[in-house]
């Protein structure tokens, strides 16, 4: 992995790659024998297949992935839930924790409510299932959830987690990263004021080689006065 | 509209002194509008635009929806204070084909398949015109496409060539385009050597067609690398010394 990260090639959409034995990945296309980029993006090369990890663009959902949703719209029997992706997700009444009975949903969730949900179908039209009912899955009802580019998410985690574990450290927040970019924070307003100052610095410098220590620096500089 | 009120090339040379084969400069850049999902500014010439691309998200009207596919919905509009002349704002005859034509150049290149039920939304704002500006606006919309982390499978490229005072020219300027005797815009991708977009407007020859041909060609793969350049810029894996240090001074 390190090696990768030293020599980071960037590729632009109908960028031919030299690789010919490996499958097209991830934002790439095959035409003629030749593997191409079809996105704006790093090249990463894994298990046999080439891929781009795309360095812009929305969110695309998958499968298990855990994410923010708000809620745009209320039916009888399902909510709809904005998840920053393409099309809006459906939450069905039978995938909340309480037992809701028909026309009864908006006494539960109303619009503009922020969910931590889990995403459990994606199908060829690109309509989305989610569902709360599970550990860990909840309406979120304090702090404040702010909105990254889905990109960069695995820069505000960090390799194995370490970057989020030392943003709740220093904060001590509650912190959760959707896998759509947007980040619920929750805990004492400074603590919450310093961990969204801190992911704005992961944001805005993610290609920079030491973030860690240096987002580390800062977290330590401003928590003394607490 | 007759060629002979205004001298176009002067002991055989362009008002502006290029040469016929000659572009004039440009300059793009990427990522400039933070609320988009990407966006760029062209400025080719006197010409000044800005691109923004939205999307893909939920089409609406439902009704305009594909479910097999996303729908690439360009609009070219010109504002009121991009020409000497006020233009009266809002979509004319004009600037509607030409956002059907940018539109259906730009489907060529990316993959809609991937995004049924969505649109992608291109907006090409003209700040100022000064001859080839439908050019300049797909240009710069294919890297505002780029930006976005639109898959495609490549850029598009727009350039024109004209025809004045008999003589075969490229990328026409104010006056040539206003009194010249032709106009042929095209848009090009260059990894497939395909034409998305092609139009006339006055006439030539067979032989002459064929030189414009050329000439926009080659001049497209010279754009072609200022685009590809500008999205390297913004997106450059090298360190970035300047912030690093900015971020220092920061945590101080």
């Amino acid at each position: 992995m390190s090696s990768e990260d030293v020599d980071r090639e960037i590729l632009l959409p109908g960028d031919a790659v030299e690789e010919k034995d490996l499958k097209p990945g991830r934002g790439m296309f095959k035409e003629e024998d030749k593997i191409y980029a079809s996105r704006l993006g790093v090249k990463r090369v894994r298990s046999g297949y080439i891929n781009v990890a795309a360095q812009s663009g929305r969110y695309e959902p998958q499968e298990g992935e855990k994410v923010i949703g708000t809620v745009t719209d209320i039916n009888s029997s399902f909510w709809m839930v904005d998840v920053n992706a393409p099309n809006p997700a459906v939450l069905h009444v039978n995938d909340v924790p309480w037992m809701v009975d028909y026309g009864d949903t908006a006494s539960y969730i109303e619009v503009g409510d922020a969910l931590l949900i889990k995403i459990t179908s994606v199908d060829e039209q690109n309509k989305m299932q989610v569902t709360m009912d599970e550990e860990g899955l909840k309406k979120l009802s304090n702090g404040q959830i702010i909105e990254i580019p889905p990109s960069q998410v695995p820069r505000v985690i960090g390799r194995g987690g370490s970057m989020i574990s030392m943003l709740k450290k220093y904060t001590d927040c509650k912190i959760f990263v959707g896998q759509n970019g947007r980040i619920w924070i929750d805990g004492d307003l400074e603590g919450q004021y310093l961990a969204a100052k801190a992911i704005k610095m992961i944001e805005e410098n993610a290609q920079a080689v030491g973030l860690t220590d240096l987002v580390k620096e800062f977290l330590e500089k401003n928590t003394d006065g607490f | 509209m007759s060629s002979e009120d205004i001298e176009l090339l002067k002991d055989g040379e362009r008002l502006d002194g290029r040469s016929f084969d000659e572009l004039r400069d440009i300059n793009i850049e990427a990522g400039v509008l933070k609320r988009a999902d990407g966006s760029a500014y062209i400025e080719w010439g006197k010409n000044k635009l800005m691109a923004a691309v939205y999307g893909p998200r939920e089409m609406h009207p439902r009704h305009a929806q594909e479910t097999t596919k996303a729908v690439v919905r360009a609009r070219y509009n010109m504002a009121a204070f991009s020409v000497p002349d006020r233009k009266r704002p809002g979509p004319d005859r004009r600037s509607i084909e030409i956002s059907k034509l940018t539109s259906e150049a730009l489907e060529k290149v990316v993959f809609t398949e991937k995004y049924p039920r969505s649109v992608i939304d291109v907006f090409v704002e003209v700040l100022q015109a000064s001859a080839g500006t439908r050019c300049a606006g797909l240009t710069v919309a294919s890297v505002a496409l780029a930006d976005a982390g639109i898959p495609m499978s490549d850029l598009v490229v727009g350039c024109a060539s004209g025809k004045i005072e008999g003589q075969v020219v490229l990328d026409l300027g104010k006056n040539e385009d206003n009194y010249g005797q032709a106009d042929v815009p095209i848009g090009y991708i260059p990894r497939t050597e395909e034409l998305c977009l092609l139009q006339m407007d006055g006439n030539l020859t067979i032989e002459e067609y064929e030189k414009a041909m050329e000439l926009s060609i080659d001049a497209c793969e010279e754009i072609y690398e200022i685009q590809r350049e500008a999205l390297k810029n913004k997106y450059s894996t090298e360190l970035d010394k300047d912030k690093i240090e900015e971020l220092k001074k920061e945590v101080e």
